[in-house]
């Protein structure tokens, strides 16, 4: 297992752009987006806090964990199947589900260096605080991420090849930034719209990661509803996955 | 011994049988084709065999191990190089035969399997670099990693040049030489009956005939012909006198003789005693194609 993730993160590293890709947007937008004047005054909307504190962090932080999970997961896997790397490692001793929690371990390793990145240059550019509650924000980014991967999962058993895998992430993953609230927060979504937000599993991540930003711990209905996600996406990439 | 033993294997897809009725034994240490035209069911019948598919019907064996419920212990005794089958682009050729080696309990060098398919100064290429005919060695060598017993090769050339396919075949036979038993599966005529000690011909999901190149062949008649430009007239009734020869025709220049069993030197013979030399020799004998369109009444390829 330790040389299927070795070789599994070199390989992944040897393209490297993908990566650099998901991990450099999220970073440039936030410090970007943290230079318009607006976004960094104390905000009444937001507790008194500035949009760059938490708000704008958790979104980015969120965007890179979505580009991961949602493209290039399941690029990498539909090519696995379609290329037939997986059937010629069926064909050994080790079954090639070792491969794929090689590739989700490889996803947590990146969703952790984006989630430092995040808060490090929010703290270096803007000079907003790391997360207070760093226990139960570590919590809220293990099941958030777990919960995506699920669903990148998902979208890798789906995708009938490794063309398409990507593009499907993108239809799935724009509309999950708006509900998450990527372009209008949750405190002045209209009612319905944050109803949708509250059950969506971003909605409560980003809710969750605020919380404990701000040194609270995560709310229990927000870590239902993301375990109740993974359960959920979890069980279907199992049955739906294909190795060939 | 035998090492592999398929009987009444049958094998439904949602909506075709792919494999009818395939019964076949293959003895240790000899490379035993599966040959038939697309479609017949040949790369079925080896996925079932390697235990990729679980069968709906007959049994099969491998060194005693049933493919399906002993997954593990199929896997350490049988090597296998899949038709369509690739590696990562970027993985280097050293990585992947390190890599797979990690995957058996008692694997082979991988540097000296290396060297042995030739691959050894490719050991830090890219597998989206490599030919066709490279590939397929490496192939072949992920195949021997785990020092198997027995290995299928399948369509192991197809869609390479003359030359990388003629080296393939080598190597198959160098393997071959080192003890392990090899089922071949192609739709290659020449391959068949240049590697395999014995064929069975498929067709349709079903075994047509079992029995070594020589054997498929005879079973449409062993005749051949002989043609030849005599250095000097020659009379019929010369050849005709022989026992292996059953007619004897003229075409302008060119005597045809037709006949049976070692036809080209009884006649070669018979003319070297009139000192007449047979020029633009030629010997024609019926070919595992023709074995085939006897059998089944339909082309090979």
């Amino acid at each position: 297992m330790k040389k299927i993730l070795a070789v599994e993160t070199k390989l992944l590293l040897r393209d490297w752009p993908a990566i650099v890709f998901s991990l450099a947007l999220p970073v440039g937008l936030l410090v970007v987006l943290g230079q318009i004047p607006d976004l960094s005054k104390p905000d009444p909307e937001f507790g008194g806090q500035r949009f760059v504190d938490s708000q704008l962090p958790a979104q980015m932080i969120l965007l890179a964990l979505l580009t991961t999970s949602f493209t290039v997961l399941p690029g990498v896997l539909a090519a696995y199947r379609e290329q037939g790397v997986l059937r010629r490692m069926s064909t050994t001793p080790v079954h090639p589900s070792r491969l794929l929690g090689a590739h989700l371990l490889i996803n947590l390793g990146v969703a952790v260096v984006a989630v430092v990145l995040v808060i490090l240059a929010g703290w270096l550019v803007h000079g907003s605080t790391p997360p207070e509650q760093i226990f139960g924000f570590a919590l809220v980014c293990l099941l958030g991420t777990a919960a995506m991967l699920a669903i990148g999962l998902v979208i890798a058993s789906v995708a009938p090849n490794a063309k398409s895998a990507p593009g499907i992430g993108s239809v799935v993953m724009f509309p999950l930034m708006f509900v998450a609230g990527m372009w209008i927060p949750r405190e002045i979504m209209p009612d319905a719209l944050r109803m949708v937000s509250d059950y969506s599993v971003v909605g409560p991540f980003i809710n969750a990661m605020r919380d404990t930003w701000a040194g609270d711990w995560p709310q229990l209905p927000h870590l239902a509803v993301m375990l109740v996600g993974l359960a959920l996406f979890g069980g279907l990439a199992v049955r739906l996955f294909k190795w060939e | 011994m035998k090492v592999i033993e398929v009987r009444n294997l049958h094998k439904r897809y949602p909506n075709h049988v792919a494999v009818h009725d395939v019964s076949f034994e293959v003895a240790e240490g000899e490379i035993f084709g599966i040959l038939g035209p697309n479609g017949a069911g040949k790369t079925t019948t080896v996925e079932c065999v390697s235990g990729l598919r679980t069968p709906d019907g007959g049994t099969v064996r491998v060194a005693g191990i049933d493919p399906v419920a002993e997954r593990d212990a199929l896997r350490r005794v049988l090597g296998v190089q899949l038709q369509s089958s690739a590696l990562p682009e970027k993985i280097k050729v050293w990585e992947a035969l390190d890599l797979y080696a990690s995957f058996y309990p008692d694997p082979a060098d991988w540097r000296a399997l290396l060297e042995q398919v030739g691959l050894a100064d490719k050991r830090d290429a890219q597998f989206g670099k490599l030919s066709g005919g490279q590939r397929q060695r490496l192939s072949v060598a992920l195949a021997l990693v785990g020092k198997p017993r027995v290995a299928v090769l399948d369509e192991l050339t197809t869609g390479l040049d003359p030359q990388a396919r003629r080296d393939t075949w080598e190597l198959v036979e160098q393997v071959r030489d080192s003890g392990v038993t090899i089922v071949l599966v192609t739709h290659f005529m020449e391959e068949a009956d240049r590697l395999c000690d014995r064929i069975a011909l498929i067709d349709s999901g079903r075994v047509v005939a079992t029995d070594s190149p020589a054997g498929l062949i005879a079973r449409v008649g062993d005749e051949q012909r002989v043609r030849f430009r005599p250095s000097a007239p020659v009379e019929d009734s010369l050849l005709t006198a022989l026992p292996e020869v059953t007619s004897v025709s003229r075409s302008g220049e060119q005597v045809v003789v037709t006949g049976t069993g070692n036809l080209a030197p009884a006649v070669t013979l018979a003319l070297a005693q009139q000192q007449i030399i047979p020029g633009d020799l030629r010997i024609e004998q019926a070919t595992l194609d023709d074995a085939f369109l006897a059998l089944t009444g339909r082309k090979l390829a």
